[in-house]
């Protein structure tokens, strides 16, 4: 009998037979940047992860809880991979009060399903990341993933008010609450947004829920360069517009989501022209507010010399807004070979996107630039190839990236690499300064280093 | 380990005190020069309190104007294993900054210094003794503020704030203090210095800033703060709406949450509470009303319109016998000056009153008002609620005479029921005044033993000997093995 087939009936021995899969094929699929499982276990309550938790401490097997897996190559590889844990049984809405806005959900729960939920009440959740169709709550909270929201919304940690999760001990534990405004103990909830599954293995998770809105409007700006677009964001900055979502899109984003469109709806494709850069902005709110932003926007617009400023139909904006919102998948699948880093700055300008460009350039690399709301700019850089001196030269590129964005007094984070290039990048040991303060976190979490070890950089 | 006793509960802790290290003064004072340590009795007696109903005097206070010399103090500290508190303002409301088991305090208002005032980017970094109001008042030209308005936002510190993760009535749409919190710098228990989170406010890695604002003290002392500045609506109105009861007041904000009305502030005052701040303050709050609503609509004129027409609405369906719309600035002003005053409004009443604060899900208003009318009865008190309606945050006010320790028993009583009730409800402990000394012994109602151990261990990651705070957030056994506050260590100073 193999390892495998040993874990696999012990695994069973917790959860029960039909809850356990160890196929090659199963397994390929949970592997995250190649690193195969021995065993995949769906637990179907907190409890049994709870168990199962408790069973990879008395063996010393690492742990990966996994949702719809659209995520999981995000972070550096993983050190080790024993137990993938996959949460997409656990998918019941424990607790909903409409009338409190607050709501109570299980970490498997699939975003889209969530959403048809809330919208039968008239509510939603901001949570507006890539993959929408598929990802679960959880996985969209552990990822960290921005949502395109944010500008309105901001980040889960604006509105995740608790947690419940197993921790390294293999008891379930929670933090925060069910009501809007606490204060009761450490928010230790908000360490889990982002921690990629390296602390815990989220079981349910507590948010504050929104009201949709009225009436919703869009509008796509379009300037000769970077400069222009740039001038048209502050205008919107310093005039206090609330925007749901505001994109700045290089003329080499524009391409690749025009390429995409072009397959679907021509019509929408050619609000995207060659060689523009693009501001897209959406907008909600009561139909005299939603008029009144448009009419600012193009006023904006006309202010800082676009070219056009025009209105979004609603099927347009659905479709433009919707390709945004995945953005980050067109991305990081646009070509043989790519890296997508996550920057931000404490203020990006004209020169910083320059200099970005020209070293992609240099390199004969080409790339794309989106600065989403609130200041985080996706730095994509493809390469047509996936040989040696391909990747040599994306993680060195990617390097230059990070190492300029710290002379800017920001931090890059690699959202998606091959396993090589993620290899190399890990080699130069670029750690945040707060490292030892956030190995001290990890260690009280997960004492034993099952949880995901290897995979926030500083092979956390 | 060398421990010190505490009693079982605040109102008399008596921790056996070692006095200050003679050379432990000699040494703060050689370090930061005399006029910035104090160490007699006459002047520590001012350091013992806060707003709290609870005492704890520290054996040493000193006021450091650097980063440097926080670093220095605690090393300092850790020399002589002296406990560390740190405090701002000293207006919090559950003994956060209060030296529990003695120590030095460290008085950060000396470190009161806006450093970079970045408008183009909307941040400010400060000192943590920067008033909290004087963040606003510097950035007010560029139509700029910082949104979160605790009730003593003229007195009280940025430091406290983050500390606590402050709130305040304009919450409720802008969210609390951690929301607009996008960098920390910290002195460790060890005096390292270390940067968390980023200007732009996005970490690399876990959400450090997360855990720290809101740890009361507990995991490291704060001496810089990047903080969001929001952009200034613009256009506010401001709603006074007179309800005969309080069940109608109650049933209007229930009604205006569940229609996603959010309104950037949203006030109740009951007719007890409003009559005697009228009395003191002359806001224009009605006399012979059952209770008020202080509502603000805030955002673009075309957006405010409207919503100021739905929250009259709604009060008007709840039978609300009047709603009017503050006319200009001033009478805004005078209103809300009636609220933010209302606690000093009841010290005409009575030597002492117990703020209290609980947090429920807002569809369950109705039902906590009515049994805290009921538990006020039951112990004998006029039990009054000034509060922040919209996110169900509850301060009922018990009026109290200090120096009769069993009506300060009974106000602790009825205190205790008042919560316990919130946690029957779906709510917790503390919305916005922290555990702290107060409420340590009541985590254990809403946590369990897995999430308090989960909790401990996080703190000894960061603060491994309780050196820093000690005797706060965690409940304290009776026989004190977890306490873990520790006597001065006696130090020959010719060694």
């Amino acid at each position: 009998m193999t390892i495998t087939a040993n874990l696999a009936a012990r695994l069973g021995q917790v959860i029960g037979i039909p809850g356990v899969r160890s196929s090659p094929e199963e397994l390929a699929a949970h592997a995250a940047d190649g690193i195969l499982p021995q065993a995949i276990a769906g637990p179907a309550t907190a409890e049994q992860v709870s168990e199962l938790v408790r069973l990879a401490l008395t063996e010393n097997l690492a742990i990966q809880a996994f949702g719809s897996r659209s995520k999981c190559e995000m972070g550096m590889p993983p050190a080790r991979c024993d137990i993938a844990l996959d949460m997409t049984h656990l998918r019941e809405v424990a607790h909903y009060d409409a009338g409190d806005l607050t709501l109570s959900v299980d970490a498997g729960m699939p975003l889209r399903e969530l959403a048809d939920f809330l919208s039968a009440h008239g509510q939603f959740l901001p949570l507006a990341v890539p993959c929408f169709e598929n990802t679960t709550v959880g996985g969209a909270v552990a990822s960290g993933i921005d949502s395109a929201l944010r500008q309105q919304y901001g980040s889960a940690r604006d509105f995740l008010i608790g947690a419940e999760f197993v921790d390294g001990t293999g008891r379930l534990c929670k933090s925060g609450g069910r009501v809007v405004k606490n204060v009761t103990g450490y928010d230790l909830h908000k360490l889990l947004i982002g921690s990629l599954g390296t602390l815990g293995v989220i079981t349910r998770l507590n948010f504050r829920t929104f009201p949709l809105p009225a009436a919703s409007g869009a509008c796509l700006a379009r300037f000769r360069d970077c400069n222009d677009a740039l001038v048209f964001r502050r205008a919107i900055d310093r005039k206090g517009l609330p925007l749901a979502d505001l994109e700045i899109l290089s003329p080499g984003t524009s391409e690749i989501l025009r390429a995409i469109l072009e397959r679907t709806d021509a019509q929408v494709a050619g609000l995207l022209p060659g060689g523009a850069w693009c501001a897209y902005c959406s907008y909600e709110g009561n139909p005299p507010v939603v008029a009144r932003i448009t009419s600012e926007l193009k006023r904006a617009g006309q202010d800082a010399d676009a070219s056009e400023c025009i209105g979004l139909e609603k099927s347009a904006d659905e479709q433009l807004g919707g390709m945004l919102r995945e953005a980050y998948e067109w991305l990081r699948w646009a070509s043989r070979a790519t890296i997508v880093q996550r920057v931000v700055l404490p203020q990006v300008t004209r020169r910083v996107f320059g200099e970005l460009e020209r070293m992609a350039a240099g390199a004969s690399l080409r790339s794309s630039l989106l600065l989403r709301a609130g200041g985080v700019l996706y730095v994509s850089l493809f390469a047509d190839s996936e040989n040696d001196a391909a990747m040599a030269s994306l993680a060195d590129v990617a390097l230059k990236v990070s190492a300029v964005v710290r002379q800017n007094h920001g931090h890059s984070t690699i959202l998606h690499a091959s396993v090589p290039v993620k290899t190399r990048v890990a080699a130069a040991r670029i750690t945040p300064p707060d490292e030892s303060l956030q190995l001290r976190i990890k260690r009280a979490f997960d004492p034993c280093h099952i949880f995901a070890p290897g995979r926030i950089v500083g092979a956390i | 380990m060398p421990v010190r006793s505490v009693s079982h509960y605040s109102g008399g802790v008596t921790p056996q005190r070692t006095p200050a290290n003679p050379s432990l003064i000699r040494e703060m004072k050689a370090l930061l020069g005399s006029t910035n340590v104090l160490d007699q009795p006459e002047d520590l007696i001012l350091y013992e309190y806060d707003g709290s109903v609870e005492k704890g005097r520290p054996d040493l206070v000193v006021f450091p104007h650097s980063t440097g010399e926080v670093s220095q103090i605690v090393k300092m500290a850790n020399k002589y294993e002296f406990p560390i508190v740190g405090r701002g303002a000293g207006t919090g409301l559950s003994g956060g900054a209060l030296a529990r088991g003695g120590g030095v305090m460290i008085v950060f208002a000396r470190m009161n210094k806006i450093l970079e005032l970045d408008i183009e980017n909307r941040r400010a970094v400060v000192q943590p003794g920067v008033v909290n109001l004087d963040i606003s008042r510097a950035v007010e030209h560029a139509g700029l503020y910082f949104a979160p308005d605790p009730s003593s936002a003229k007195s009280c510190t940025i430091g406290g704030n983050v500390a606590e993760n402050a709130g305040g009535p304009h919450t409720l749409a802008y969210g609390v203090t951690a929301n607009h919190i996008a960098a920390l710098e910290l002195v460790l228990p060890d005096g390292q210095v270390v940067r968390i989170g980023s200007y732009q406010g996005d970490p690399t890695g876990y959400d450090l800033c997360g855990l720290f604002v809101g740890s009361e003290g507990t995991l490291a002392l704060v001496t810089e703060i990047t903080v969001k500045l929001s952009c200034a609506a613009e256009a506010v109105e401001t709603i006074l709406a007179v309800f005969e009861s309080i069940d109608d007041a109650s049933e209007a904000v229930v009604e205006i949450t569940a229609k996603g009305i959010t309104p950037a502030a949203c006030e109740m005052l009951d007719g007890w509470t409003l009559r005697v701040v009228e009395d003191y303050i002359h806001a224009g709050f009605p006399r012979d009303s059952g209770a008020v609503l202080l509502l603000e609509v805030e955002g673009l004129r075309e957006a405010v319109a409207g919503q100021a027409a739905a929250v009259a609405e709604v009060c008007q369906r709840c039978r609300a016998r009047e709603v009017r719309l503050a006319k200009d600035g001033h009478e805004r002003d005078l209103l809300w000056k009636g609220r933010k005053n209302a606690f000093g409004a009841l010290g005409r009443l009575a030597p002492s009153n117990y703020v209290l604060d609980g947090v429920i899900p807002r569809s369950k208003l109705p039902q906590a008002l009515q049994r805290i009318r009921e538990i006020g009865q039951q112990h004998g008190f006029e039990i009054g609620n000034i509060f922040h309606a919209g996110d169900g945050n509850l301060h009922p006010i018990v009026l109290y005479d200090p120096r009769d320790q069993k009506q300060f028993e009974k106000a602790k009583a009825a205190a205790q029921e008042i919560i316990r009730m919130c946690l029957e409800l779906g709510g917790a402990l503390t919305g916005e005044h922290g555990v702290g000394m107060e409420k340590n012994q009541l985590m254990p109602l809403l946590f369990t033993e897995a999430d308090l151990a989960l909790m401990r261990r996080v703190h000894d990651a960061c603060n491994p000997d309780s050196l820093l705070n000690p005797g706060k957030i965690f409940p304290l056994s009776k026989g004190c093995g977890e306490v873990r506050i520790k006597k001065a260590k006696e130090i020959d100073p010719k060694a």
